[in-house]
């Protein structure tokens, strides 16, 4: 037992300590899982000697949110997406970037920058976008065309994965009935709700990123779901095809943003500005799937993914709503969400 | 008969408890990413497994986290079970009201206000934190596992020992502690699976780096379950069973001297 | 007093543990569920306790309450006859047999759950054998018996552990006696199992009856989020990031709900003491 007791302390000292000795500056970035070439860190690294990079990866934006709140934890980039960001600006918690350090900003297409989230480009390089739509399998479903109504067609009982994210079900509900998809008016959102249970036996489940598997494996015809996961659905099973709805969908940005308590501003830049390179951008973009704001990059993807639906045409972004951070009216919006949520067994 | 009608609905009960594991193992095997097409043998994902360096440093610390976390609220938990059996009952259901509070509570309450707390006290978070967390959700269930065998002790062997002359940690360690010694055990092993097996307290309560498997398979559900995880398990399972095997090897021996 | 000091002692490290890692951050809970924020002004309100009093809500508690209590009593019938074998003379490696029942759990959660789609699922496993053998295959997940189901498999092990450890220390002495004095293996088992392993049926009870009722990632994945539960109600409220306050308030809500019913159930045996000779 004795013994037991001495190889753990010796073990949690050896666990300790590494990270004491060196004198290398710690570069802590927090991004999405996944979302990332995992060679372009030790390029980074190679090219910087003095910097260490400490990867940590999140799930959703909230659990973000939730972990760089207390604001004792200091991460020196995060990538999250828009309306994150927007909140992460409305409560002060984002520092402007010093572009001089990011001369391969003006790789970025101008078409991808001044977000509402932030209009004059001041805290955010976008990393990644994509849009919204319906993967769906070729061997069950025939549509000529698609909107979210299909979705809610009586003859796809049981049949359709909904995502258990509040922004995009209470989003494609609105814009089912004709609404903005960040409408905060009550009595929008309450028929956006009462449809969403009208049809709840078409659902076949309510998920989060699991529904991917359940695509591939086919398990389900049709699922709501981002055009990068699309994409690599599609990669898996070829079965499958994606759809982006006629009355208009979500077109959102993941972007690199650094938080005010970073210690390491600097090399922060440094390191948003290395993702920005073109040999970085074109690894990252062809090591995940979604799509990138990067010129150069997207000038050497192979024409099949250019003119694939993960680059649509300009009127289906321009009719696409951007997620915004809602201030003091997300409360109602999170009050219609569970109300729909404790009402989906009945 | 009776002894293999028990023996039966014993080995059911296991296939039961191993269908998924069984399941995991043989996915590690293949060479398709997909969980549903077999795409032929192949050893790839173990390939991939040892040269993923993230994986490796991910393991280290779920199963050094699991083990000191398992001793140390062993220890506490005993103490504090033996403590709290020597209360009177009113007090004792009291406290233990409380005690089970991280049981009762959801995962996201517990590690949300952990998190909060240790903010609160300026405490970084990362590898020590994260070992707190472990040991504060553990201890209930050592208590628990340790309180019920307490209930059946025969006190009076405990305080003749005393009126003998032995010291109270003696009387301790001589005779109460041999005696709920299977309670300590199962509570122990309790610690480790519920170490092992939690992600989201562990996810608020760490960070510069120090990362978990749960956390790690948790974040990757969006490029779909790197494989190499199905081989991970899979050696886990071997390793078990192959520690296993070598108890039961002694153990027979031992027998066979005696 | 030296007595004293000692008993002080001992559960000094206890009383410790639970203010600072227990009562403090409950404390915290409590502060949200008790309080709003208009700006930067903070108000006491019973608001977020109120907004819980719905239709829709309680269903879900009740719900939940009533998926757990099956598992329980899944649990306790398929677990104790487990228990009893473990401490029988069927097996000699008790300790093996016992780690071989635990080890299935330090697999990763989510692999094994992904394990069980892989078995369950449309195209799964099990459904291939069912077509092959020339039956239709069949839906399994998505409804509140594969929720319970998720719920026995993770926690059959809590129920057998205890019940096994309260049993094995009962003195073959007594038993022998029981049989001497002309008890059946029935009445052997009614006068003097089963009344001294009521302690670790109890705790078993516990050990499985209030994880079940909070959990939330088994509903997800196997219930595929049609069966929603309390936990995921909770968790909801937490990671949206928004509305903690009423995540805290059904928190406690739940807590006292679960004091309450574990008070119940141990009514049915009075002080456990009692229970034993």
């Amino acid at each position: 037992m004795k013994k037991i007791a001495l190889l753990l302390s010796i073990a949690m000292l050896a666990l300790i300590l590494p990270g004491c000795g060196s004198s290398k500056t710690k570069l802590y970035v927090y991004n999405w899982g996944e979302y990332i070439d995992e060679s372009v860190i030790s390029d980074f690294e190679a090219k910087y000697p003095d910097i260490k990079v400490i990867y940590e990866t999140f799930e959703t934006n909230e659990d973000m949110y939730t972990k760089i709140k207390p604001g004792d934890d200091c991460y020196d980039v995060l990538i999250p997406s828009d309306y994150m960001i927007g909140r992460l600006i409305d409560e002060d918690m984002l520092e402007k970037l010093n572009f001089e350090n990011i001369p391969n900003y003006s790789y970025i297409d101008d078409k991808y920058k001044a977000w509402d989230y932030d209009p004059t480009n001041e805290y955010s390089v976008p990393y990644m976008w994509g849009v919204l739509g319906i993967l769906y399998d070729t061997t069950k479903v025939q549509e000529d065309t698609f909107t979210w109504n299909t979705l809610f067609d009586p003859k796809y009982k049981n049949q359709v994965l909904m995502k258990d994210d509040s922004r995009d079900t209470l989003g494609i509900a609105l814009k089912s009935l004709g609404y903005s998809m960040n409408s905060t008016d009550e009595n929008e959102l309450k028929e956006a709700e009462n449809k969403l249970l009208e049809h709840k036996d078409n659902y076949f489940g309510i998920v989060g990123d699991e529904g991917m598997d359940m695509m591939v494996e086919g398990d389900a015809p049709l699922a709501v779901m981002y055009s990068g996961d699309a994409a690599r659905c599609i990669s898996e099973n070829e079965n499958l095809a994606f759809a982006i709805p006629e009355d208009g969908t979500n077109y959102f940005v993941d972007a690199m943003v650094i938080p005010k308590n970073a210690k390491h501003k600097k090399e922060a830049e440094l390191f948003i500005n290395f993702m920005c390179e073109t040999d970085t951008a074109l690894k990252n973009v062809e090591e995940i799937n979604y799509s990138t704001p990067h010129t150069g990059a997207y000038e050497q993807l192979d024409a099949e993914r250019r003119n694939s639906f993960q680059y649509p045409g300009e009127d289906v972004l321009k009719a696409a709503d951007v997620y915004n951070y809602l201030g003091s009216k997300e409360k109602l919006r999170s009050e219609i969400w569970n109300d729909y949520t404790a009402s989906i067994a009945e | 008969m009776k002894k293999r009608l028990s023996r039966l609905y014993f080995y059911l009960v296991l296939l039961f408890l191993y269908a998924p594991i069984l399941t995991l193992v043989v996915l590690s095997f293949n060479n398709n990413k997909s969980r549903a097409k077999w795409g032929g043998f192949s050893l790839r994902w173990y390939n991939e497994l040892f040269h993923n360096a993230t994986m490796m440093k991910a393991l280290w610390i779920t199963v050094s986290v699991a083990l000191i976390a398992a001793l140390i609220s062993t220890v506490i938990g005993t103490v504090s079970a033996i403590a709290l059996h020597k209360c009177r009952p009113r007090i004792r259901k009291a406290l233990l009201d409380v005690t089970y509070v991280p049981m009762m509570n959801s995962d996201i309450v517990t590690g949300v206000s952990l998190m909060l707390l240790f903010a609160f006290l300026r405490i970084e978070r990362g590898f020590l934190t994260l070992l707190l967390s472990h040991i504060t959700f553990c201890i209930p269930y050592v208590i628990l596992a340790i309180l019920p065998k307490l209930y059946g002790i025969n006190m009076s062997v405990y305080e003749a020992a005393l009126d003998l002359g032995a010291t109270p940690f003696k009387a301790y360690t001589r005779i109460l502690i041999p005696e709920i010694m299977p309670g300590i055990i199962s509570g122990f092993l309790m610690s480790i699976t519920l170490s092992i097996d939690d992600f989201v307290i562990s996810f608020f309560n760490t960070g510069h780096g120090v990362q978990n498997i749960s956390i790690l398979v948790n974040s990757s559900k969006k490029v779909g379950i790197n494989p190499a995880n199905y081989a991970l398990s899979a050696l886990m399972f071997g390793a078990v069973i192959i520690i296993l095997l070598i108890m039961n090897f002694k153990d027979s021996k031992r027998s066979n001297v005696q | 007093m030296k007595k004293k000091l000692g008993k002080f002692a001992l559960i000094f490290p206890f009383l410790l543990w639970m203010v600072l890692l227990i009562v403090v951050p409950l404390f915290l809970i409590a502060y949200y569920a008790f309080t709003t924020s208009d700006g930067n002004v903070l108000h006491f309100t019973f608001d977020n306790f109120k907004s819980f009093i719905r239709p829709n809500f309680i269903k879900v508690l009740i719900r939940s309450l009533k998926l757990s209590l099956f598992a329980t009593v899944i649990c306790l019938f398929a677990g104790y006859p487990v228990a009893l074998i473990l401490s029988g003379n069927a097996f000699k490696k008790k300790a093996l047999l016992l780690v071989l029942l635990l080890a299935p759990m330090w697999m990763n959660f989510i692999l094994r759950t992904y394990a069980w789609l892989t078995i369950l699922s449309e195209k799964g496993v099990l459904n291939s054998l069912l077509e092959a053998a020339g039956f239709n295959t069949r839906s399994f997940l998505g409804n509140e018996k594969a929720v319970v189901f998720g719920m026995v498999y993770n926690l059959l092990p809590y129920m057998i552990l205890p019940i096994y450890t309260s049993i094995s220390k009962i003195p073959h002495s007594l038993i022998e006696a029981s049989y001497d004095l002309g008890s059946s293996s029935y009445g052997c088992f009614k006068r003097v199992i089963l009344p001294l392993s009521l302690p670790g049926i109890l705790s078993g009870i516990t050990l499985v009856f209030v994880p079940g009722v909070t959990t939330f990632v088994i509903s997800d994945y196997l219930g595929r989020g049609k069966v929603p539960l309390i936990g995921n109600i909770i968790e909801q409220q937490f990671s949206s990031g928004i509305e903690w306050g009423f995540g805290a308030a059904i928190s406690i809500i739940v807590m006292f709900v679960v004091i309450l019913c574990m008070r119940i159930i141990n009514k049915f045996t009075d002080e456990p003491e009692v229970t034993l000779l």
